[in-house]
């Protein structure tokens, strides 16, 4: 795995590199150069087989967080590669035309994450949402209580207990 | 033998990239929704087929019907509270999630399961597989029509249930497999009881064998039927006993070895045609292979020593920034959890990856176009796709 990464990194600008296992890697490359390298992995070293692609949102530096993880069965070896985007410009070159099953990934993370891949086929069909119109839900700023709040009502005879107080009263109902 | 000839004579013509080009308004297609409740359809998702005549020239899957939002519910949990939720991302095999989730917050924290509580976890991996397979075998002979073999297999695999419920308490979500280890040994006399429960198993797969594999409309319908080409293992995802049917033996017990399979004897059950009726087979002795790998369990695994390491408390659990990807070989495939942790108590993201993300979506549209309707619940059976994965 070092070996891979001493060639990569004389080709790629890699970045924050981790080898989090003997045989699992992760490295930040720039978005610009994500589809050459994937291209380069994917044909010349053997990492043929697409694991995963998804996001982390960093709300608090303003960035997403692209991971692609890349699988090479022969050598038994994982390769992540992340690479950020601005939140609020969610933009990404799609890989599709690489892996044909990258189309999903990419449709579930402009549901999900609001991250647009133009081009890629049916990324403005709903994934799991049907008329969706708030935040899209997996961003960090997306408050799931408070939108179950504004949408629907509570149902008469639900009560929340605060456990201490609630264990309290059942244990010792003398001194309540 | 095809039983079935298409009538073609009002097929839609291809076009260059090789879709169907068909216009609905012209009257000579149809769509037909199976799904998401139909006899025909594997969990809870649909299918929006267009089909011409009794042929499906198009196909679209839509998931979302179960969709409970784990992922983001877990970036709000600290890491013991998301025990719980994980093993309800897929029902019949939930203990992958379980080990996936365990293992990777382990490798983050800095520790490491105690040796015996490695074995017992191998021991439930494939226990829960034997279970998996049982109820994929009931479902596709009963999606041609065989309806008995699932009352069958439902027996054998409730025997099973009734060694999980021992072990570890519960039948369904054991929630067994703790971050640093697992909840208990084994109870006195499990082995004894294992061993009736595998006989009796063995014994329904000699059934099985008998009724569904030598049955000739089983044959009929499914041999040479939904084939996976070559080329689209890479493209599409494809692991598990979908690529090893298709003779590509990907098994991440051997590829990439885990637990203490290392130590145990065995090898990847594969095939070559590729087809419903040779995935079918290939999990049918997948189950021999799980029943022999028990057994190997029970004989070599330690009788006593710990079976939790020592992990700090829990409510107040940190772990420091880093992530990771950790992946295990279930009944359908390659299943994976990416976690990623910034030093706080909550994980900050969590993302499941279950083979039936790739294979009943992309894979199953492609695959159905040019199938006869009466095929589709079977073809859909025989990638043994399970939606919760989907929609986590």
């Amino acid at each position: 795995m070092r070996a891979l990464l001493d060639s990569l990194k004389s080709l790629y600008p890699l970045d924050d590199i981790v080898l989090q296992r003997p045989d699992l890697a992760f490295a930040t490359v720039p978005a610009a150069q994500v589809r050459g390298l994937l291209h380069h992995l994917k044909e010349r070293e053997g990492f043929t087989h697409l694991v995963l692609l998804t996001a982390v949102d960093w709300l608090e530096d303003g960035m997403f967080q692209l991971t692609y993880l890349l699988h090479d069965r022969a050598r038994a070896r994982d390769l992540g590669l992340r690479t950020l985007i601005r939140r609020d410009r969610a933009t990404m070159d799609g890989i599709h035309d690489l892996w044909p099953t990258a189309a999903t990934y990419q449709r579930e993370l402009k549901e999900m994450f609001g991250i647009d891949f133009p081009g890629s086929p049916g990324v403005d069909d709903p994934f799991v949402l049907e008329g969706w119109t708030d935040l899209p839900p997996y961003r960090r700023d997306f408050d799931t209580k408070d939108f179950s709040e504004r949408n629907f009502n509570h149902r008469e005879g639900r009560v929340t207990h605060d456990p201490a107080a609630h264990m309290k009263r059942h244990l010792y109902p003398d001194e309540a | 033998m095809a039983l079935y000839t298409p009538d073609r004579s009002q097929y839609p013509a291809a076009l260059p990239d090789g879709s169907l080009e068909f216009d609905l308004a012209s009257g000579k297609y149809l769509k037909l929704w199976q799904g998401p409740q139909h006899p025909g359809i594997t969990g809870n998702m649909s299918l929006e087929l267009t089909v011409c005549g009794d042929e499906i020239v198009h196909a679209r899957t839509h998931v979302g019907y179960l969709h409970r939002g784990f992922e983001k519910l877990m970036e709000r949990r600290t890491f013991i509270q998301c025990f719980p939720i994980v093993c309800r991302i897929c029902v019949p095999e939930p203990d992958f999630n379980e080990y996936c989730y365990a293992q990777a917050v382990e490798e983050l924290a800095g520790i490491e399961a105690p040796e015996r509580a490695r074995w017992i976890r191998t021991l439930i991996l494939e226990m829960g597989r034997i279970n998996s397979y049982m109820m994929y075998l009931g479902g596709q002979a009963g999606s041609l029509g065989q309806a008995v073999i699932g009352q069958w297999t439902t027996y054998g695999r409730d025997l099973m249930l009734d060694r999980f419920e021992e072990l570890t308490g519960a039948r369904i979500y054991h929630m067994f497999i703790l971050p640093g280890g697992v909840r208990d040994g084994l109870p006195d006399g499990f082995e004894t009881r294992m061993e009736e429960t595998l006989r009796e198993i063995e014994r329904i797969m000699a059934d099985v064998e008998d009724v569904m594999f030598h049955n000739a409309v089983f044959k009929t319908r499914t041999v040479g039927q939904g084939i996976i080409r070559p080329e689209w293992i890479e493209d599409y995802g494809v692991t598990g006993p979908n690529a090893r049917a298709a003779g590509v033996v990907k098994d991440v017990r051997k590829d990439q070895p885990y637990l203490v399979y290392p130590e145990l004897d065995f090898e990847p059950v594969s095939g070559t045609d590729s087809d419903v009726f040779t995935r079918a087979d290939v999990r049918r002795r997948d189950v021999h292979v799980s029943i022999d790998l028990v057994r190997q369990i029970l004989a070599r695994m330690p009788k006593d020593g710990p079976l939790m390491a020592k992990v700090p408390n829990v409510l107040h659990w940190k772990i420091p920034k880093g992530e990771t990807y950790v992946r295990g070989e279930c009944s359908r495939g390659e299943y994976g959890y990416y976690l990623v942790t910034d030093g706080s108590g909550y994980p900050r993201r969590v993302n499941v990856r279950g083979p039936s993300y790739t294979h009943a979506m992309a894979l199953l549209e492609k695959m159905i176009v040019g199938v006869n309707i009466a095929d589709v619940a079977g073809l859909m059976v025989s990638l043994h796709t399970y939606p919760p994965e989907i929609e986590r």
